[in-house]
């Protein structure tokens, strides 16, 4: 059986390369039909902001690849509730369906369920 | 303490690195792959990625009383044979380029060369598949 893996992603979407490298990894494992999830934490979760406008910034917008996520076979999608909080994010306005929200324990029982884990 | 921590049956690592040449994560991801052979253990591959593909540029010069640590990766990767994969989009974003691939974008340099391989993501995958232990350094 396919090992499993964990992607958390912890960077703002127009912090750098960094987290459009992190999905990249993802979007390339579910390309290759592996089991794998997805955890946005701390500055991470605004990469589901609604509402962006990265043109202005002069970045690319970060919105399509996400929105690209089932199509490659990634549904294992999780928000972290206190990292949106802390930074006004209301969970159930996220540009990105079918997101489970969760709470710290919640949290430590995901990571100890993937066999691999990335923090990006 | 990493010969402690790696006593017991032999295991598969694959490592993956993600910070640049000068960081301190970089040098401690050379340390741990040293130690991990130094104690039986078996490589299945070196994965460098975001900031890490600068570990694999042999353009980086280093001060004379500072460590060299691209050499010291090149002498290690090559002395044990080891399969030392550079991602190829994060290192084209960041101008490491092989020979090859600085000929099919007109560049003027190139500063990959073996041990080295660029090549993509899915040699990522491939060595977690394979591995029984993924271990990163400099993420985020």
């Amino acid at each position: 059986m396919a090992k499993s893996l964990l992607l958390i992603s912890r960077q703002a979407p127009w912090s750098g390369p960094g987290a459009r490298e992190a999905l990249d990894i993802v979007l390339a494992g579910g390309a290759f039909d592996l089991p794998i999830g997805l955890l946005f934490l701390d500055d991470g979760v605004f990469q589901l902001a609604a509402g962006q406008h990265a043109k202005v910034v002069q970045q690319k917008d970060l919105a399509a690849n996400l929105q690209a996520l089932p199509m490659f076979g990634v549904d294992e999608l999780f928000v972290c509730a206190d990292s949106a909080a802390e930074r006004g994010l209301a969970v159930d306005a996220l540009a990105l369906d079918d997101l489970k929200v969760l709470g710290a324990a919640d949290i430590a029982a995901l990571i100890d369920r993937y066999d691999q884990v990335i923090t990006l | 303490m990493a010969a402690v921590l790696l006593t017991g049956s032999v295991m598969k690592f694959a490592i993956a690195l993600f910070s640049a040449a000068h960081a301190p994560s970089s040098r401690r991801a050379l340390l741990f792959a040293q130690s991990a052979l130094a104690a039986g253990h078996e490589i299945v591959r070196l994965f460098f990625y975001q900031d890490g593909v600068y570990n694999a540029a042999n353009s980086v010069v280093t001060p004379q009383d500072e460590q060299d640590l691209p050499q010291q990766w090149r002498a290690f990767v090559s002395e044990h044979q080891l399969d030392g994969v550079v991602c190829i989009a994060a290192a084209l974003r960041r101008g490491v380029l092989n020979e090859e691939e600085a000929q099919r974008y007109q560049r003027s340099a190139a500063s990959v060369e073996a041990p080295w391989a660029l090549s993509g993501l899915g040699q990522l995958h491939d060595a977690i598949q394979d591995a029984d232990r993924l271990i990163c350094f400099g993420g985020a």
